[in-house]
């Protein structure tokens, strides 16, 4: 059975990394979970200086999922080289360090500051955030943008560059194709959906900054939506993020042209998530007799009725 | 880290007030390593609603067991009030920062809110244990609302009157020191955040030590997330967390969240 796959320099032993913001630094859930046998590990974003992160309250619960305005809390390019990268030194699984910043001159401080540090093996550029500025959600809404951060990043890196991606925006597809034009090697989404959430008695939104970005089971059929439409525009690897809880959902992804995924949100409900659902793939493959896992890539049937999705219409 | 992620046998549910439950589940692991104070992690429904983890203070250890205390207030903890004995819970814990009860003073003052009780018929006995003297002062909304038979010798306010001190936990805890000089006290208090605050202001005012065991939304319960901060009193926009850095905390060190700049 193959489970492994390749972006570029990128060796991942199987198709289930874990999702930015979600898992720490790497090292947090290690007591709960077998590090070695994930595909990878996403780092939280860096940035060139520590965020203390929004006031709280910075998450709310809602049917299915989450939102969250943590607003990139983390200890900067700097700690992170000197506390947080040695650890993951040697634990067994690839490590893709997530980067975020408010210009362009901030993602290259904090990519060539990291460039030569050892035991990096892929980056992922999050220019997605809803939640801060900093998060760069204002390069990953238009594609002009989204373009010229990965334009300005390529030349300075040998490593695979992960672009990651806003749903919030009309068409996810475009900005996919302007960064794979500017030599992106993938790129990876749904970052979360613009949400919010009401308490009634207090007449206050349930978060500090009022909105925030959802995630969660409950945005799984839109996570879907959008790596279909993205896979079928670009020829460079799409990773599937949104929603994944089991290796079924996992599988969905795949189907739907999705070369990876990343589990996000229920490694808090369960810090062993991701591990079992890369086993879980792996059951379902020798059930299905499949015996290479990228066999299921875009592997989606669709009838021609001549229906069009909606997103091209 | 001895934490450990497992699946535990309910033993018993009994309700001890109108809102509030106890329940009790075989877990030697964490019943082995809890500190008062300390928290688990509850997974409530197999399906995503709720998709998250509740987070209860571990209320008392009995041989293998641990017991929790929660109100009924939502989803999560509707589905908890249903479980059976024999049902299987699956339980993160023990997590977060105990109380700091080894410390050497005389006399404490348990100061509950609410169901901000659940903490504290553990550390009530650990404290008896250690020879100390322990008076527990319970607020709740009204008589019917007390839990009962989780901590003996409490004085009681109400807001309604309907038993004990008309009037806050908080007044209770100041007609206490008023009209009884001990030595300075260590005070112990959980509860809603505004009940809190007016503690926190009564006791720095005083300067009487004090440790405030604080609730917060939280996802992962580990740190991860970093959905739980807590603003730090020291260091202007700076935040601790209350998973990992609480949720036990020195009440100079945090600004409850709802008090002026928390």
């Amino acid at each position: 059975m193959k489970t492994d796959f390749r972006i570029g320099s990128l060796s991942c032993k199987n198709r289930v990394l874990t999702a930015s913001g979600t898992f720490g630094y790497g090292l947090e859930a290690a007591p709960y979970t077998t590090l070695a046998a994930l595909g990878g590990i996403v780092t939280k974003s860096v940035t060139k200086f520590p965020r203390a992160g929004n006031p709280p309250p910075r998450i709310a619960e809602t049917t299915g999922g989450m939102l969250n305005s943590i607003g990139l809390a983390n200890v900067g390019v700097e700690a992170f080289a000197r506390d947080k990268l040695p650890l993951l030194r040697g634990i067994g699984t690839a490590v893709i360090v997530n980067i975020a910043g408010s210009s362009i001159d901030e993602y290259i401080d904090v990519l060539e500051r990291l460039e030569h540090e050892q035991g990096i093996d892929a980056w992922e550029i999050n220019i997605s955030c809803p939640n801060v500025r900093e998060g760069g959600l204002h390069f990953g809404a238009k594609r002009e943008t989204a373009a010229a951060v990965t334009r300005a990043l390529r030349p300075r890196t040998r490593k695979p560059l992960i672009v990651k991606l806003t749903p919030n925006v009309t068409q996810v597809a475009e900005i996919a194709a302007a960064c794979a034009d500017e030599g992106a090697d993938a790129v990876s989404l749904i970052n979360t959906l613009v949400g919010m959430a009401v308490d009634v008695r207090t007449r206050r939104p349930r978060l500090s900054t009022v909105t925030g970005g959802l995630s969660g089971p409950a945005v799984k059929p839109v996570a879907l939506a959008k790596v279909y439409e993205t896979a079928r525009a670009v020829s460079i690897p799409v990773i599937g993020i949104g929603g994944i809880v089991t290796a079924m959902d996992a599988i969905e992804f795949l189907l739907v042209g999705a070369t990876a995924v990343q589990v996000g949100t229920s490694s808090f409900r369960d810090p062993d998530t991701a591990v079992s659902v890369a086993r879980g793939m792996e059951e379902f493959c020798r059930e299905q007799g499949v015996e290479d896992i990228k066999e299921l890539v875009g592997a989606l049937r669709v009838d021609d009725t001549g229906a069009v999705p909606g997103f091209i219409a | 880290m001895t934490a450990v992620d497992t699946d535990a046998l309910v033993t018993g549910l009994r309700q001890v007030s109108e809102s509030i439950f106890a329940l009790r589940f075989r877990a030697p692991h964490i019943a082995a390593a809890a500190q008062p104070g300390q928290f688990v992690n509850v997974l409530t429904s197999p399906f995503y609603d709720p998709l998250l983890r509740r987070a209860y203070s571990i209320s008392n250890v009995y041989g293998e067991e641990c017991e929790i205390l929660f109100a009924v207030v939502g989803k999560g903890t509707s589905l908890l009030a249903r479980v059976r004995e024999g049902d299987t819970l699956r339980v993160l814990g023990p997590l977060g920062r105990p109380f700091a009860c080894e410390e050497p003073f005389q006399t404490a003052i348990l100061v509950a809110g609410g169901i901000g009780i659940a903490p504290f018929p553990f550390l009530f006995s650990r404290l008896l244990d250690q020879g100390k003297t322990v008076i527990p002062l319970v607020g709740a909304r009204c008589s019917s609302l007390i839990a009962r038979g989780v901590i003996s010798g409490a004085r009681y306010a109400t807001d309604d009157g309907s038993e004990g001190c008309h009037g806050t936990v908080v007044d209770l805890f100041e007609e206490y020191l008023s009209t009884n000089e001990p030595v300075v006290p260590r005070v112990f208090a959980c509860g809603p955040n505004p009940m809190l605050a007016a503690l926190r202001r009564s006791v720095l005012g005083r300067g009487i030590p004090c440790e405030l065991s604080l609730e917060s939304e939280m996802a992962c319960g580990i740190g991860i997330c970093q959905g739980c901060a807590v603003k730090r009193s020291r260091e202007r926009d700076q935040y601790a967390l209350v998973c990992t850095d609480g949720p036990c905390f020195d009440a100079r060190d945090i600004v409850p969240l709802g008090e002026e700049g928390g």
